[in-house]
């Protein structure tokens, strides 16, 4: 097709096109070198230095990373408060936004409206939704103990109490599974109709349905979701930022917040830049355990993989 | 975006398909039932903290540390909203450093993404495959590691404390945005671009005339996640801005309540209800290009 056209200008297409490719995404790639890929390598050499912006960066070899790991406490406590956070918000966070899917899968009247308000909250991100769950979360007279003292429980002091404060914010957290839901939602809606016609002319049930055909055939969507989830709570911010400013005590620090405590407020800034390659390395490793634990669990249908095994 | 309608009628038709009709029907009154019953509860309890919100806003001071907990203020006081708008803080002026910032990057990023996009789908090079899979890496990259670089960056151009290392980023991509609008226009058919080029359409033509009025609903959908990234963007305006006349709404916002929040809580719900009222505003609006970007992002990621 390309080769029947006549050259212009002296050009070859294909060197024309070439030329128009770089034109088009040169936005991108100029943006690329000046926000993306010279900050990642000026922060791998920052993260060997001693730096306060002020004065002359220092070079000091590896001091920060063995500096975090083996002298600074408040690290590990954030990394441990992180891991906390991730390991329950993220699994009860999938689970949930799986029900909510099926539910909102359900074929009944007025289906939409609901989906809207399900889906309503995980938009409604930042600072003025933290400040509403400070007020929910007020022990005397927000609206969480307000229900609990109905129902004759008397609530923690949540935000204020070192224990419920991490919990707090995972319920919190459970508040925006909307986002989830919805691309559930189009994963359980691409799953062709005739595989339950034929399960349920071999007498299938609705639970041999859904551990048959629907989880399997959900797999990559679940999968997708709990690595982006995953990848997302580790990032935790706003949030603790204004809500809890990593109290009470140590409760919360979590390791961004940590992060950002170093670089903007100690004003050490390859300390942070150390803290930060930290972090992606270990949301790298994870990310790669998933994807390398997906394949016992993940079904991809367009034969990527041979059939599961029974 | 729904799917799985039946394939084809024949198959639509159920099985057991001669049941008796009342049998049918009891079976869908229980099923209805229990949907409900499941549906509406959750419905209610993700609909509590904004409806709470709602109410503490109308409320007088006193009416807060009521128990239990009234839903309906009476009388509800609005003038609340005004006093929490103007007595302590000028957000006013909040808001429209907030509209500046926002409506340019909504710009910028549709300009520069799908230009990029635009690239990555219809263009060939023997770079593409490489650079869009450094798109897609960077999507991976914690915005942290960037961050103290870019901060050292800015300061050294004399940028800070002013809006352009929250404006002048905006214009040069958004890897999630690049790879939402490259997935929509790989499905507009090529023969269109073919056509279009016997015309004597340029390449730029082609974006412009075919590329970009078919992917409206792409384009919307960045737009509204830009709109929201930006009016919610919090760490940001944070590290850059100082003076109080540059504050965004959400520095702002956090500033009201470290310095009289917990004197004045009706006051900052009503604040806090207006600076999410644009959202709502634009979620319900625009509600199926959200779903429309999730989707499409979503499953192929």
């Amino acid at each position: 097709m390309e080769g029947q056209r006549a050259r212009r200008r002296g050009l070859s297409l294909s060197a024309r096109e070439e030329i128009e490719f770089f034109l088009a995404i040169s936005p991108w790639l100029i943006g690329f070198l000046l926000f993306t890929g010279g900050p990642i390598l000026a922060s791998i050499l920052l993260s060997f230095t001693e730096w306060s912006v002020i004065d002359v960066p220092r070079l000091v070899g590896l001091k920060n990373y063995l500096d975090l790991i083996t002298n600074d406490q408040l690290f590990w406590i954030a990394l441990v408060n992180t891991i906390y956070y991730v390991g329950v918000s993220v699994p009860l966070g999938v689970i949930l936004s799986i029900l909510v899917a099926l539910l909102m899968n359900q074929k009944v009247p007025g289906i939409a409206v609901f989906r809207t308000i399900y889906y309503l909250p995980s938009v409604t991100s930042g600072v003025a939704v933290a400040i509403l769950w400070i007020w929910i979360f007020n022990p005397e007279v927000g609206l969480l103990n307000a229900l609990l003292k109905m129902v004759g429980i008397k609530g923690p002091g949540w935000l204020l109490d070192p224990a419920w404060a991490m919990p707090a914010l995972i319920l919190m957290s459970l508040w925006n599974v909307g986002g989830n839901m919805v691309v559930l939602l189009a994963g359980l809606q691409g799953i062709p109709e005739h595989l339950y016609e034929a399960a349920r002319i071999d007498g299938a049930n609705r639970w041999q349905e859904f551990r048959h055909i629907t989880l399997p055939m959900l797999s990559p969507v679940i999968f997708f979701v709990l690595v982006v989830s995953t990848i997302a709570a580790f990032q935790i911010f706003t949030n603790v930022y204004v809500m809890t400013r990593g109290g009470p005590g140590t409760a919360t620090l979590v390791y961004v917040f940590y992060l950002y405590q170093n670089a903007f407020e100690y004003l050490r800034m390859g300390y942070a830049s150390a803290m930060a390659w930290i972090l992606f390395l270990i949301i790298l490793g994870l990310t790669i355990l998933q994807f390398w634990a997906s394949r016992r669990w993940v079904y991809y249908e367009a034969g990527l993989r041979e059939v599961r095994r029974p | 975006m729904r799917t799985s309608s039946p394939a084809s009628p024949s198959l639509a038709v159920r099985p057991y398909a001669p049941a008796r009709r009342r049998g049918v029907w009891l079976r869908k009154a229980a099923r209805y039932v229990i949907a409900y019953a499941l549906i509406v509860p959750g419905a209610l309890i993700f609909l509590f903290p904004l409806l709470w919100m709602v109410s503490t806003a109308l409320k007088e001071p006193n009416q807060i540390f009521v128990y239990p907990p009234q839903w309906i203020p009476n009388p509800p006081r609005w003038a609340n909203f005004i006093e929490g708008w103007t007595k302590y803080l000028p957000f006013d002026i909040f808001l429209r450093n907030t509209l500046i910032i926002t409506a340019n990057n909504v710009i910028g990023n549709l300009v520069s993404c799908s230009l990029a996009a635009y690239g990555f789908a219809r263009l060939r090079s023997r770079a593409r495959d490489f650079l869009f899979i450094l798109v897609l890496a960077t999507m991976m990259v914690p915005n942290e590691v960037t961050m103290v670089p870019t901060y050292i960056l800015f300061t050294h151009l004399g940028w800070v404390n002013t809006f352009l290392p929250l404006m002048v980023p905006a214009w040069f991509g958004w890897p999630f945005f690049i790879f939402l609008l490259r997935q929509f226009f790989m499905t507009i058919p090529y023969e269109l671009d073919d056509a279009a080029r016997i015309d004597g359409c340029s390449t730029w033509g082609i974006l412009w005339r075919i590329i970009l009025p078919l992917s409206k609903p792409a384009l919307a959908a960045v737009a509204v996640f830009a709109f929201i990234g930006n009016w919610n963007n919090f760490l940001g305006p944070l590290i850059y801005l100082r003076d109080k006349e540059k504050l965004t709404l959400a520095v702002g916002l956090n500033q009201f309540r470290g310095q009289f929040g917990y004197v004045d809580f009706h006051l900052l719900m009503a604040v806090s209800l207006l600076v999410l009222l644009p959202i709502l505003v634009v979620f319900y609006v625009a509600q199926r290009f959200f779903i429309q970007g999730i989707v499409l992002t979503g499953i192929k990621g």
